[in-house]
């Protein structure tokens, strides 16, 4: 039997636009965070296992931000304003943050949940579909690339 | 424990509050919000009331109660309910009327999936009780079909799900003892006060 949606909304909501900002920028967070719940909300009567609602939500919102990403790369913006791959991510989420932004999607994602959210490395391979070891080498290879360079 | 690490597990500064909001309305306007709840502060306590697409389906003193509540609504009605005040304003708007004496009759729309066969019928009796009238247990048992089932009448009336809207305030004993109530006589008594009802 699942809990009332606001339950959920409440227990999750602040971890779910965290991800979301972390991997493409506050801007477009927004975005996928009223998509995420809208497709979440779609699929919530359906939803067979509700033991980990807050993976279940992570891996909606992660399909929601490559979805953003694809649209992003396709939709057509005059040169001048092309942005830089980290401009997205660039709008004051923090410093660090803003070097998360320029890495590969797969290991910002990693990265942020290993350490932000604090997922053992089998959810967060549920969360970006990926094998466990790929979501420990997400993390360790973004790791060294921030750690490059990291000024404090 | 190296630096870049701690940076990391800091928290990323998100206003929660505003884009859940925004996703609510989202959600809403895309139809995926089968009930909607909000809170009215009255004279009798916090009230909760919810909504499905189809009426009003629920009032509840909460009384501290409001996770029971909820839960009971989400496995009864559907998990896909929401804080969702703007889609109760209708009825805020008449219960503010109503326990300012500026309003008689409640004529926001119904949800009665909750109430079944002999117990709709002692309810919707009760519905049609005049404001700042009172008719006895039996009276209201003959008008649902059934004079003689007095007491499933009593049953009926406290597990109605609309109180104060569905008025089974209304409903004493006959001789004019207040009989029971849901959240307790005290109430019982204020809102027949409040309605003028001859007392006992």
């Amino acid at each position: 039997m699942h809990p009332p949606f606001q339950q959920v909304l409440d227990d999750h909501a602040g971890d779910v636009l965290r991800f979301l900002t972390a991997i493409c920028g506050r801007l477009e967070a927004e975005d996928c965070f009223q998509e995420t719940m809208v497709a979440a909300l779609r699929a919530y009567p359906d939803l067979t296992d509700s033991s980990n609602l807050r993976a279940w939500l992570l891996t909606i919102a992660h399909r929601k931000a490559i979805d953003a990403a694809r649209r992003r790369a396709r939709a057509p913006v005059p040169v001048a304003a092309v942005p830089d791959r980290a401009a997205a991510t660039d709008d004051a989420v923090g410093e660090v943050w803003t070097l998360v932004g320029r890495l590969p999607p797969k290991q910002k994602g990693a990265v942020f949940l290993r350490f932000a959210g604090g997922l053992p490395y089998r959810e967060i391979g549920a969360v970006l579909d990926c094998s466990e070891p790929a979501a420990r080498r997400s993390v360790h290879e973004g790791l060294k690339a921030l750690r490059e360079e990291w000024k404090p | 424990m190296n630096r870049i690490e701690d940076a990391l597990r800091q928290e990323i500064e998100v206003d929660v509050r505003a884009a859940s909001e925004r996703a609510l309305q989202r959600a809403d306007a895309a139809g995926v919000v089968d009930v909607a709840y909000a809170h009215f502060d009255s004279p009798l306590g916090l009230l909760l009331i919810a909504a499905t697409h189809a009426g009003l389906v629920t009032l509840a003193y909460v009384e501290d109660d409001e996770e029971r509540i909820l839960a009971d609504l989400a496995h009864r009605l559907s998990p896909r309910i929401l804080l969702l005040p703007r889609r109760l304003d209708g009825v805020r708007r008449e219960l503010d009327e109503y326990f300012s004496g500026r309003r008689t009759r409640f004529d926001q729309p119904l949800d009665w999936s909750l109430a079944r066969g002999f117990t709709e019928k002692v309810l919707r009796a009760t519905a049609r009780i005049p404001y700042g009238r009172v008719v006895s247990y039996r009276e209201v048992a003959t008008r649902a079909g059934n004079e003689r089932a007095v007491r499933a009448a009593g049953r009926a009336l406290g597990s109605n799900r609309l109180p104060i809207v569905v008025p089974c305030h209304r409903v004493v004993r006959t001789g004019g003892a207040l009989g029971g109530y849901t959240g307790g006589l005290a109430k019982k008594e204020f809102l027949l006060d409040l309605e003028g009802a001859p007392s006992p």
